[in-house]
């Protein structure tokens, strides 16, 4: 099957390792945090304030915030904006991200 | 170099770029500010440097012009008439007399204040794109068919398998052939126009055979892979609890309401969906630049009313790349006159304007074809969220227009605090504004992205100053 690093002929350096939630998973030199995501099958990594509700990319472009995610104790980064590096800890951000 | 006039161009998509290239061109300092890490903007956002793609033209239409584009800015750059800022969140102009500061944040952290100064100001800010609610729109899996988009063209990432790509507008095609060439099978291209609106307007359309045939390739792509593609149809439902597992898509009737028996069920994991663009206009809005509807007012030259301040592409109406190249260009060319102390002679670009003129007439046909539902409101149940931040569901806003009396989307939203979240207001206004039956306004905002208090409380102690001449 053509993934779009085929279709785009991307030769990225080696991937290294980053966690979600204390579990190791990989991710590439340029990737922000919602397409090492979306590469390892996850789709959500906020629950809303109010009902508790999943959610991940929406505009992907970083106007609307709700792909708000938790990278290294700091809530409330965008996940379509914000590249990985190695070692970087993404957390699940729950609520408004600061423990309440 | 110093004495030469400078300009702030503020956004790298192509209108920028075309701006940029014109004024350095004739004489003019330019300091090129945008968000992201390279030039490009939406329509030519590149694939992160880090992922190396030896081929990113797969991506991408019309990659000559930005071939061209990106050349002239390097060579300006190069030889020093323009500085390209990369990663830097415009949040607010200021102008002073007749000196303007751009402030910024730098990315991606957004949390350091950078100031650049300049005699004259260029908008060219963009647009972004504009989703009508139905049930389960916000459940991870749905997203924006630009936001599927950008994050195929700028992460070379695609959310999963099988996509269904909806709503209505120019952009569904691109996208619904973008994620089929990268290996997600499109389950349905569902677009609610009817196919006769643009038999009437064929006329207007024909006038622009380039962009008809643009728009007959991606159509041909998408008949090649057997999409199945249906026109006069709208998603009325998103289905899953923890992410969207398939959409139940229905025929519409010729007054615009969904035909009852009608709907079918599509498993997918990805809904790519849009209803048309909205312009990015806040910073000209904090400018006192008049707007015109939605759209920065422009003259002929691109100026706004407000003096030194010039505007072009999306955030002057939306019309489409070629239209924002040709305002750009035609803007970056006044500009570069005014700056000198003359007024231009525009038969200097006479080409570019008879572009722009017919740009414009196409833009409109386009967008008197490409139109929502109707009755889309009608499909926003009680229990839909609506605004997506502060979680207020349609019998709320409901509740505010028909009981409390709001008629308007500043009422709701002082109601019902709809608008009142991280992204202020830019996801649900135009769903407020259908609920309670007036006209979307501009929304006044006075900075157009947050900024930390840190910031703003040592603005006037601490200005980092780059650029000054």
């Amino acid at each position: 099957m053509t993934s779009p690093l085929d279709l785009a002929q991307a030769h990225p350096r080696p991937a290294f390792t980053v966690t979600l939630d204390g579990r190791e998973t990989e991710a590439l030199p340029g990737q922000t945090v919602a397409a090492a995501l979306w590469a390892a099958g996850v789709t959500s990594w906020r629950t809303t304030r109010g009902a508790g509700r999943p959610r991940g990319v929406f505009c992907g472009i970083g106007v609307c915030f709700d792909c708000l995610v938790t990278v290294n104790d700091r809530p409330n980064q965008r996940a379509c904006l914000v590249p990985l590096q190695p070692g970087d800890a993404i957390r699940t951000q729950e609520g408004t991200g600061h423990d309440d | 170099m110093t004495d030469r006039p400078h300009l702030a161009v503020i956004g790298a998509g192509p209108a920028g770029l075309a701006a940029t290239v014109a004024a350095a061109a004739h004489g003019v300092r330019v300091t090129l500010l945008d968000s992201a890490a390279a030039a490009g903007g939406q329509f030519y956002r590149q694939p992160a440097a880090e992922l190396r793609a030896r081929r990113p033209q797969a991506l991408h239409h019309d990659w000559g012009t930005w071939e061209r584009l990106r050349g002239g800015l390097d060579t300006h750059v190069k030889a020093g008439s323009v500085r390209h800022l990369t990663d830097h969140h415009v949040w607010f102009v200021e102008r002073r007399a007749d000196r303007f500061t751009v402030h910024a944040l730098l990315g991606p952290e957004q949390e350091d204040p950078v100031a650049v100064h300049a005699d004259a100001v260029l908008l060219a800010t963009g647009g972004y794109e504009k989703v009508l609610p139905f049930p389960g729109w916000t459940l991870p899996g749905v997203l924006t068919a630009g936001g599927a988009q950008a994050m195929l063209k700028g992460a070379l990432a695609v959310s999963g398998r099988t996509a269904v790509v909806a709503g209505t507008g120019p952009l569904l095609l691109p996208v619904a052939t973008g994620l089929a060439a990268a290996g997600v099978e499109i389950a349905a291209l569902v677009e609610s126009a009817d196919p006769k609106a643009f038999v009437r307007r064929s006329r207007a359309l024909a006038a622009q055979p380039g962009k008809l045939a643009e728009g007959a390739g991606y159509a041909a792509q998408l008949l090649r892979r057997r999409v199945r593609t249906f026109t006069r149809h709208t998603v009325v439902e998103a289905h899953g609890t923890e992410r969207l597992e398939a959409v139940t898509v229905a025929a519409l009737d010729g007054a615009g309401r969904v035909r009852p028996g009608t709907g079918r069920r599509i498993p997918c994991d990805t809904l790519a969906v849009g209803h048309g663009m909205l312009p990015h206009t806040d910073l000209a809005e904090t400018l006192g630049c008049r707007l015109d509807g939605m759209n920065v007012q422009v003259d002929g030259e691109q100026r706004t009313d407000v003096p030194g301040v010039w505007a072009a592409g999306e955030t002057t109406g939306i019309g489409g790349s070629a239209l924002a190249l040709a305002e750009g260009h035609i803007a970056g060319r006044s500009a570069a006159a005014r700056l000198a102390g003359h007024a231009p002679d525009p038969r200097e670009w006479a080409a570019a304007a008879k572009s722009r003129n017919r740009l414009r007439e196409f833009a409109a046909a386009l967008d008197s074809v490409y139109a929502p539902p109707a009755h889309w409101t009608e499909q926003i149940t009680d229990d839909t969220v609506v605004c997506r931040c502060e979680e207020v569901t349609g019998s709320a806003i409901r509740e505010a227009v028909t009981e409390l009396g709001a008629g308007d989307v500043r009422t709701v939203k002082l109601l019902t605090r709809a608008g009142m979240g991280w992204c202020q207001g830019r996801m649900c206004a135009p769903a407020v504004a259908g609920l309670a039956g007036c006209r979307l306004a501009p929304s006044r905002r006075p900075f157009a992205r947050p900024v930390p208090l840190g910031v703003l409380a040592h603005e006037h102690t601490h200005p980092t100053e780059r650029g000054s001449s």
